[in-house]
């Protein structure tokens, strides 16, 4: 490829991150490093039940015991975790705000910026959000209208003081804390995230949101979601999240847990724009991230949409349990990986009821020197008569210093499954570039052209609002849409 | 006719990787004339194409290019475009999961930004669209289809001749748009060539065969011969040519210059 078009395609992924600004507001953060004392002090700072510290206790000594994963087609230098802030929370914050008006204007200023505003006369498109701020919600909208109809979305923190008995009932139940070494560490220093409740026979009225923000520095984020939809219930939920740039890697490892009963639908969408560490891959986020839903219920769904721009390191797999009989999960996947960016993502489908139904699309992109890895387990256990799976992964490159990896594991135990797989990976060519040149588009613009058309049936599948995000974010124009 | 001068080519020198491949070329075209380009295989046909449209891999080592009194070759590929110079391509390009209609409506709507005119929005392309459909007759799904992808031989030449329809052209060069098609392809593309020639464009139509010339009827015919443009005459050229192949006319521009020398 001439070096024009490696310059122009170079420009055309490579945006400024906009999100690499520090909000300078006093925190009460406790000293870096872990032992038990760490997580005492934690679950002491949120006057928490003891059943929680009991678990958080046992999650922490097992995870004394596991080894960090290296199975992942991923390089890095190993992460400290002695070195690690494992709570910090804005200082004006420490009780917790009563309402919106009681939060800091710094931090309100600091989501306006992100364009999240958090302020309910400046309603995002009748989305409700919950804010996190480093380790602590501070605050979250729309939630008496919300209770109305006997829905719950709230801080965890929040939760656990006030539903104790839902918290107790399923934290954990999804992702137990001896599932991996991340997802241990989270269980045993986790400190806030959402959490939803979605009581039999409603349909959640608005999107639901929570907004990850990390601003102070060396401080991991261990946010925990708990998302349970009740029978006949269902609810859209999205997530996205931003950190400031900095020299030095941080550690992001949070759990997602979803929960749903009988014909229930939970729809889970990310946009995840972590700092990605600067051109020549210093700095930038580890994301290691378990997010598992369990279609409990007959006829439940649970449908994963994400899109993957930012961070150092990905290292995520939004998984479904098949549980219950014809319960259907889905899987639709962006993940991009520029400069030294490097993403081994992909998802777990674990067919356990009968006639259950999955779905797999996987986009991934590669630019710079950025590794992109699609990793899939579709298992079909024994009970799981006419099961089906079809898988779709797909890979562009742009340029030739960048790669593009397939891991498919496909496990049947039954029979009567049927499994679909296809796969393709395609370059950006010249020939396409000088194309769309002599038809006066811009190589921009036509490099943003086939990106967005590579990606559009996932796109598809995002909120509108979540959608002109996650093309923003791409660098890529409004396409396909009409026409 | 129309004697308002659009393309000027000068001493025209070009070639690939240090190999010379043009070795002085002049030609004028004027506006509402078609004029023929043949040669046989390896004599630069396809490469005054890709150089007259700004192709980055070949090097033009001397001579000039003038198109509509600008300096053509100092201009981008993108820019001769919006100025109107269009390639009907010899091997079209597939653009995967690009949808035909939103990639010619950025194409249209490019040229308009650069004249300065507002753009069109999506439902008045697609008006302009249907009307330029009608003309050709092809069937309204290729445009919902992603940009050449799947498309058969004759598909990608009849989409190539639609783009040009919309685009409307001052200047159209097609390079081989006759290789790889039947007779009734054939004719449904050199139709709409036809249909879109008026006295204000011009075509460049390059070839190898005559045949398609039996449709598209020049004004002008040129030999081009290593590099050279060395006959140049009306219809009958061509007519000649396929009867006589090219050999006569390398012999007779041969003893022609060593009369000269």
């Amino acid at each position: 490829m001439s070096e024009t078009t490696e310059q122009a395609i170079h420009d055309a992924v490579n945006q400024d991150y906009k999100y690499g600004f520090v909000t300078d507001i006093d925190t009460d953060s406790i000293p870096p490093g872990l032992n038990e004392e760490t997580i005492r002090t934690i679950s002491g700072k949120k006057n928490e039940p003891e059943f929680l510290l009991e678990w958080r206790l046992k999650a922490y000594r097992h995870w004394l015991k596991m080894k960090e994963p290296t199975w992942p087609h991923v390089k890095y230098n190993p992460v400290n975790f002695q070195e690690i802030v494992y709570f910090s929370a804005p200082k004006s914050n420490k009780d917790g705000p009563k309402s919106l008006d009681e939060v800091d204007p710094k931090l309100l200023e600091t989501y306006e910026k992100l364009g999240i505003p958090l302020h309910e006369r400046a309603r995002l498109a009748g989305v409700a959000v919950d804010a996190v701020f480093d380790s602590v919600s501070v605050g979250t909208t729309f939630k008496d209208q919300l209770a109305e109809q006997g829905i719950l979305f709230c801080s965890f923190s929040e939760a656990v003081r006030e539903h104790p008995e839902l918290i107790r009932k399923y934290l954990g139940t999804v992702v137990p804390y001896t599932d991996n070494f991340y997802a241990a560490l989270n269980s045993a220093v986790f400190s806030d995230g959402s959490f939803c409740f979605i009581p039999k026979g409603v349909r959640c009225p608005m999107d639901l949101s929570t907004y990850f923000r990390i601003n102070a520095a060396n401080t991991g984020q261990f946010e925990r979601t708990l998302i349970v939809a009740e029978e006949g219930s269902s609810v859209s939920y999205l997530e996205g999240c931003t950190a400031p740039m900095r020299d030095e890697n941080q550690l992001h490892a949070a759990v997602v847990e979803l929960v749903a009963l009988d014909r229930a639908e939970i729809k889970y969408s990310t946009v995840q724009n972590w700092y990605p560490g600067d051109e020549e891959g210093k700095g930038g986020i580890y994301n290691f991230v378990t997010k598992r839903g369990a279609a409990r219920g007959y006829k439940s769904k649970i449908s994963w949409t994400q899109v993957e721009t930012g961070s150092a390191i990905t290292w995520k797999y939004p998984s479904v349990l098949l549980q219950g009989d014809q319960s259907v999960g889905e899987f639709y996947s962006v993940a991009l990986t520029n400069n030294y960016q490097q993403a081994d993502t992909g998802t777990k489908m674990i067919h356990i009821g009968k006639d259950t139904r999955s779905t797999i699309i996987s986009k991934g992109i590669s630019a710079g020197k950025g590794q992109n890895s699609y990793r899939g387990l579709v298992r079909f256990m024994k009970g799981a008569e006419n099961a089906r799976n079809y898988s779709q992964c797909d890979s562009l490159l742009l340029g030739n210093k960048c790669g593009a990896h397939t891991f498919p594991y496909i496990e049947v135990k039954n029979p009567s499954a049927k499994v679909e797989h296809e796969a393709t990976t395609s370059k950006i060519g010249e020939d396409q570039i000088f194309y769309c040149n002599q038809r006066g588009i811009s190589t921009q613009d036509a490099v943003n052209m086939i990106v967005n058309g590579f990606c559009k049936e996932v796109f598809k599948k995002l909120p509108m609002e979540f959608a002109v995000e996650a093309q923003a974010l791409l660098g890529v124009s409004l396409e396909g849409s009409v026409g | 006719m129309s004697s308002e001068t659009l393309l000027e080519i000068n001493k025209l020198k070009a070639g690939i990787n240090g190999q010379a491949i043009l070795k002085g070329i002049d030609l004028t075209v004027n506006a509402g004339e078609v004029h023929a380009i043949m040669g046989p295989n390896g004599s630069g046909k396809s490469t005054l194409a890709q150089v007259l449209v700004g192709r980055e891999e070949y090097e033009v080592s001397e001579g000039k290019v003038t198109y509509q009194g600008k300096d053509l070759l100092d201009m981008s590929v993108e820019d001769r475009a919006r100025e109107g110079v269009f390639l009907a391509f010899q091997y079209p390009v597939e653009i995967p999961g690009v949808n035909g209609t939103y990639f010619l409506r950025a194409a249209y709507n490019e040229q308009r930004k650069y004249r300065g005119e507002e753009e069109l929005d999506a439902v008045d392309f697609l008006a302009l669209v249907k009307e330029k459909m009608k003309v050709l007759e092809l069937p309204p799904t290729l445009l919902q289809r992603p940009v050449n992808e799947g498309f058969s031989g004759g598909e990608k030449k009849r989409n190539e001749i639609f783009q040009m329809a919309v685009l409307e052209p001052t200047l159209a060069i097609l390079d081989e748009t006759d290789s790889g098609l039947d007779i009734d392809a054939l004719k449904t593309v050199a139709e709409g060539v036809n249909k879109l020639k008026n006295s204000r464009n011009a075509q460049i139509v390059i070839t190898h065969y005559q045949r398609l010339l039996n449709y598209i009827v020049p004004d002008f015919v040129h030999v081009l011969y290593d590099g050279k443009l060395i006959k140049s005459g009306g219809r009958e050229l061509a007519l000649e040519l396929e009867e006589r192949g090219y050999d006569w006319v390398v012999a007779e521009a041969s003893s022609t210059a060593a009369l000269a020398s």
